[in-house]
């Protein structure tokens, strides 16, 4: 029995940061306008991108599956709108790379007609749990906290779940979505949350969310009521970031803590944000699948900070448009918070369904990085850090590249929160060291793994060719027992000469492109992956 | 004076006693040292260090015939691997063996190549796909980027060419090292 | 519209290591004035030939190194250095000793080693340590503390004159100047096989940590806690410093109480408080870890203790910082905290 504690914990370390959520409250939550082409992004989430079902010049309706997941860990993508499929590219997308990816690029007719979706069930909280599951799965759910991952897959955590942990401690600066989300749409919240309690059968549901957000608090609580729900507990952790890290907000909920490398799951737990919920409502109760979300447009960059539902693929140009444009101080453009957000080098990109917030900075909100300074060992970041870890150590062994060592200070538990880095007297950008060596060792486990299947195949070939030789052997034995021999140079001059009639086909294949790409989609399907090809040429 | 002199030696003997304690402890005993060898190497089998392959290698560094750094596609990271496993001094590759170069991956032409086979008797992996007098192809993750394949081709098609950047595979930089963060140009 | 970019975290940061520095030097402004007040001038020139040669120092060693000068005088650490150096020379030394001093720590420890962050020794404690043992004699040259025997009191310009000229007021020896300090009298007397009561019979030693000490050790004990409110030390090392010192004192002094100093005369004789909030804390050379702080402090306490009680120095806390800071790597390695969700060691 996991026991929900009366008086939630405070976390330890961490910082208290000013909220700066006010501006973007000021406003009631409104929907943004369609806009006139939308960039869709194949990979929205962690796992496996989706694979296109839409051609260029393919009309489509709002909702309809645009790419079908192929994988358990992936999501399917939906068109956001009715429109007509201009492209399917390589697009820019956000993510700290800058770099593109496939997107298919919809072009809005403005009607905004519905597909028929078919996720709406009658009776939800009848129905099998794996129905729920299916339908979550078909409606493209992620996880909206910022992580992305498929929420179908975090309900069904194939094991009893005692306690579903509803994540709504927004913790990082300016983000205001979820309160927004909560304040407006509490019914909405509710069933969802509901719903996602019956699909994991759950015997105890907690919402958690932050002592600073009193009229969320308030809204729920009445939502709570009229709903005559009395099993849903709601809780207010002390304001800290990052109180809303799922292994913090868990923590301060419960007093345990998840194990280093494993799942709440382990634990009986599973964690899912608010956003989430609603999204999971909206699509078993109205049909709809994830095709918008709501996203916290601030900053001093931007004229009219406010909470606004968007649909994925909106370009941010378009949105930052509908907040009144930017002002003059805009230097910045984030996506998230200033604690763990993402830089983003243009406007031109799309909003995703991980897109919690877009800051438009103004130099005083994010000044340029003082010099760093050598470390000097002051261990401010050790009193600060969340997960316990030593800091100046990890920085220590990321910055001289060893990584084996910054593994032995437990690297891989480091959540990127940015508070060490906040606090550090010598301006060293932490995060970034850590989050270096975190991609350079798995792009080392990577080359291992290439280099173990180099190892194999090599060793395979050079078992097959002493196969082959072998056999060779002895068929020519046998040759030599029976027939007369035949002339030898004979072999090698065919080879020539077949070579040369080769050639002499490339020139003239050259000259006539289409019967290329003919014989190109014959030698596609021609042979799996693995076959034993090399032994034909005998 | 003699107080500091007799703390520095007890410290001395406690830091002595407790390294060769843990010295004992947490060896590791491990396989055989060709293999320890071999998973070293970084597995490109091209033969630059002039065996044929990198375990023939490997069994001549463990047989004390060949020197640690001859293996151009390991470069300095995987001498350096090599030389804290045998417990030598690193030394700079031998520029005889070649450059080290940052990995390429073979790429056919299609639209030139004859399908003489030639390059699949060259690969070390089987990493390429064809039938004789048809188009081959490689397998770009099964690719060691050994060059061995380019030389055989008797009509040139094969470059060896820098893998794009994914965002599946994109790596941090390190920090200082980039004039901005991101690679990122217009859209 | 196109925006630059840089990692995460991005908000305005409130803090660098030049305000740290500068905060750890407010705080000893308490401790240095009662210095002065009891000690008279000979402080303040230790004060500025100290800080002015770390500086100076400093500025060389950058510009042989080709790094940045202006940055890295600024980050306040050579002068803090300087400081603290300073604060714990005897105030009638001549000049070239806190030059020699100051230079030292700054060149061969701090720059050596490969300067800020990377100095394994507190350069301060390394620059003392030259002195006292190369200049013994040099090194005990305190006068009586203000307020007691009057009539020997130097004033300016006679501080001036015996500091940078080595000429004595007229009619003075050099003997009836200086006086011991309580630490050291404290040891010659239970050496003549004095009992504890009879040696703190004499005004010097005031109420309970020596007269006019006891008054500095406070200051630098309301500093060192204005400090730890700021969060520019934390209370680890201080804690278990003083702890270790004080429970150690207490042992002995329940023990056999005639023969051992009192735990009081311990914590507020000498540069204990200056010690235990300011030169042990100081962060490159310390512990880092949580635990490893109280560790590391508490063996300053005891190894302070044990120096002054059966060592050759009457005040023992730069000898235990340094030992302490050789053993730091250790005791970090051993001390790495429990990380979240990891099983308790
Ligand atoms: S806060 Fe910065 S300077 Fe201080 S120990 Fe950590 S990394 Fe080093
Ligand atoms: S080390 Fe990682 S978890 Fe700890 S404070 Fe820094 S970023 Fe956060
Ligand atoms: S040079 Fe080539 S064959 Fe030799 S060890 Fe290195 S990768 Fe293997």
């Amino acid at each position: 029995m996991i026991e929900i504690l009366e008086q939630p914990r405070q976390i330890f370390g961490g910082l208290r940061l000013a909220a700066n959520k006010a501006q973007s409250l000021r406003t009631p939550l409104r929907s943004a306008p369609l806009p006139e082409r939308l960039i869709v992004p194949l990979s929205q989430h962690i796992g496996e991108p989706a694979e296109t079902l839409v051609q260029v010049g393919d009309k489509v309706l709002k909702g309809q599956p645009i790419a079908r997941s192929l994988n358990y860990i992936s999501a399917p993508v939906h068109a956001p709108t009715s429109g007509t499929v201009t492209d399917i590219g390589e697009y820019a997308v956000p993510h700290p790379s800058g770099l593109k990816a496939t997107c298919v690029v919809i072009h809005a007719d403005g009607a905004d007609r519905s597909a028929d979706t078919g996720l709406k069930m009658d009776d939800v909280f009848c129905a099998d749990p794996a129905d729920i599951r299916q339908r979550v799965r078909e409606a493209g759910i992620v996880g909206l906290g910022g992580a992305g991952f498929p929420t179908a897959v975090k309900l069904n955590p194939g094991r009893p779940v005692e306690l579903l942990v509803i994540n709504a401690a927004e913790c990082e600066p300016y983000i205001s979505c979820d309160e927004a989300l909560m304040c407006e749409r509490t019914a909405e919240v509710i069933d969802g949350v509901r719903i996602m309690r019956h699909a994991l059968q759950a015997q105890q549901v907690v919402i958690g969310v932050e002592d600073n957000m009193p009229r969320a608090v308030d809204c729920l609580r009445r939502g709570l009521e009229a709903a005559g729900e009395r099993d849903i507990r709601l809780l207010a952790v002390p304001t800290v970031y990052p109180a809303g890290g799922e292994k913090q907000l868990i923590y301060a909920l419960t007093g345990k803590e998840i194990p280093s490398q494993g799942l709440p799951a382990d634990l009986g737990m599973v964690c899912h944000n608010v956003g989430t919920a609603a999204a999971v409502a909206r699509a078993l109760l109205q049909g709809e699948p994830l095709i918008s979300r709501i996203v916290t447009i601030t900053g001093a960059g931007v004229s009219q900070p406010c909470n606004l539902e968007v649909r994925i693929g909106t370009p941010i140009a378009d949105v930052i448009a509908s907040c009144g444009g930017y002002t003059e101080q805009a230097a910045h453009l984030l996506m998230g918070g200033p604690m763990m957000g993402i830089p983003l080098p243009n406007d031109r990109m799309p909003v995703i369904k991980t897109s919690n917030c877009l800051l438009a900075a103004s130099v005083e909100e994010i000044p340029p990085p003082p010099a760093a300074l050598p470390c000097i060992r002051c261990a401010r970041c050790t009193e600060v850090c969340p997960a316990y870890l030593l800091p100046q150590q990890l920085f220590w062994y990321a910055r001289s590249r060893d990584f084996d060592k910054v593994q032995d200070y437990n690297l891989f538990d480091c959540i990127e929160c940015g508070c060490c880095a906040r606090v550090c007297p010598s301006h060293i950008p932490l995060v970034q060291y850590y989050r270096f060596a975190k991609t350079e060792i798995w792009d080392l486990e990577r080359q291992r793994t290439k280099a173990d299947l180099a190892r194999q195949r090599h060793e395979f070939r050079v078992e097959r060719l002493e196969r082959e030789k072998k056999a060779l052997e002895e068929r020519r034995a046998a040759a030599k027992k029976g027939l007369a021999a035949r002339p030898k140079s004979g072999d090698a001059e065919a080879k020539k000469a077949e070579i040369a009639a080769a050639l002499a086909r490339v020139k003239g294949k050259k000259t006539q492109p289409a019967t290329v790409s003919a014989m190109r989609g014959s030698a596609d399907s021609e042979q799996g992956p693995g076959s034993d090809t090399g032994s034909d040429s005998r | 004076m003699l107080t500091a002199i007799i703390a520095l030696g007890t410290l001395a003997a406690v830091f002595g006693l407790l390294l060769g304690y843990s010295a004992i402890r947490f060896r590791v005993e491990g396989d055989p040292i060709v293999e320890r060898i071999d998973a070293l190497l970084p597995q490109t089998q091209c033969g630059q260090c002039g065996f044929a392959g990198c375990r023939p290698y490997a069994e001549a560094i463990a047989g004390g015939e060949a020197d640690i750094n001859q293996c151009p596609p390991g470069g300095d990271a995987g001498i350096q691997a090599l030389a804290e496993l045998l417990g030598v001094e690193p030394k700079p590759l031998n520029a005889e063996h070649g450059e080290h170069t940052e990995l390429r991956l073979a790429v056919i032409d299609e639209q030139t190549c004859i399908g003489c086979t030639l390059c699949i008797q060259a690969c070390p992996v089987d990493a390429i796909l064809g039938a004789a007098k048809q188009m081959h192809t490689v397998i770009a993750s099964e690719c060691t980027g050994c060059d061995l394949c380019v030389a055989p081709c008797p009509v040139d098609c094969i470059h060896m060419l820098a893998p794009g950047q994914v965002i599946a595979t994109w790596k941090w930089p390190y920090p200082g090292s980039e004039q901005r963060l991101t690679a990122g140009d217009s859209a | 519209m196109d925006f630059p970019t840089q990692s995460s975290p991005y908000l305005p940061v409130d803090n660098g290591v030049g305000r740290l520095m500068a905060r750890v030097s407010v705080a000893l402004l308490p401790g240095a004035l009662c210095l002065f007040w009891f000690f008279g001038w000979g402080v303040v020139f230790n004060l500025l030939i100290s800080t002015l040669t770390a500086l100076g120092a400093e500025a060389l060693m950058l510009l042989l190194r080709r790094r940045p000068v202006k940055a890295s005088l600024l980050d306040g650490s050579a002068l803090l250095t300087g400081l603290l150096l300073a604060l714990t020379l005897p105030p009638l030394a001549p000049w070239w000793l806190p030059m020699l001093g100051a230079g030292f720590a700054i060149v061969v420890a701090k720059h050596l080693y490969g300067g800020l962050g990377y100095n394994p020794f507190n350069p301060a404690m390394v620059g003392f340590v030259v002195l006292i043992i190369s200049f013994p004699l040099q090194m005990t040259l305190w006068p009586p503390p203000q307020g007691l025997q009057h009539d020997y009191a130097l004033h300016f310009g006679d501080t001036l004159q015996l500091v940078f000229g080595g000429t004595l007021p007229e009619g003075r020896a050099l003997d009836s100047l200086t006086m011991a300090t309580p630490l050291d009298n404290a040891k010659t007397q239970f050496g003549l096989d004095y009992t504890w009561s009879e040696i703190t019979a004499t005004p010097l030693f005031g109420r309970f940590g020596g007269y006019g000490w006891e008054w500095i050790n406070l200051a630098y004990l309301a500093g060192g806690l204005w400090l730890w409110r700021k969060r520019a030390i934390q209370w680890q090392i201080p804690t278990g410093m003083l702890g270790a010192l004080f429970t150690i004192a207490l042992l002995f002094f329940i023990a056999d109480s005639d023969s051992f100093g009192s735990p009081l005369f311990h914590l507020f004789s000498g540069a204990t408080m200056l010690g235990a909030f300011f030169i042990a804390t100081d962060p490159v050379s310390a512990a880092t870890t949580p635990r490893g702080r109280l560790y590391y402090g508490a063996g300053i306490g005891v190894l302070t203790y044990a120096i002054r009680t059966w060592g050759g120095y009457p005040d023992a806390i730069a000898f235990s910082v340094l030992l302490m800071n050789m053993a730091a790597p250790t005791i970090d390695y051993y001390t790495q905290p429990r990380v979240f969700g990891h099983p308790d060691k």
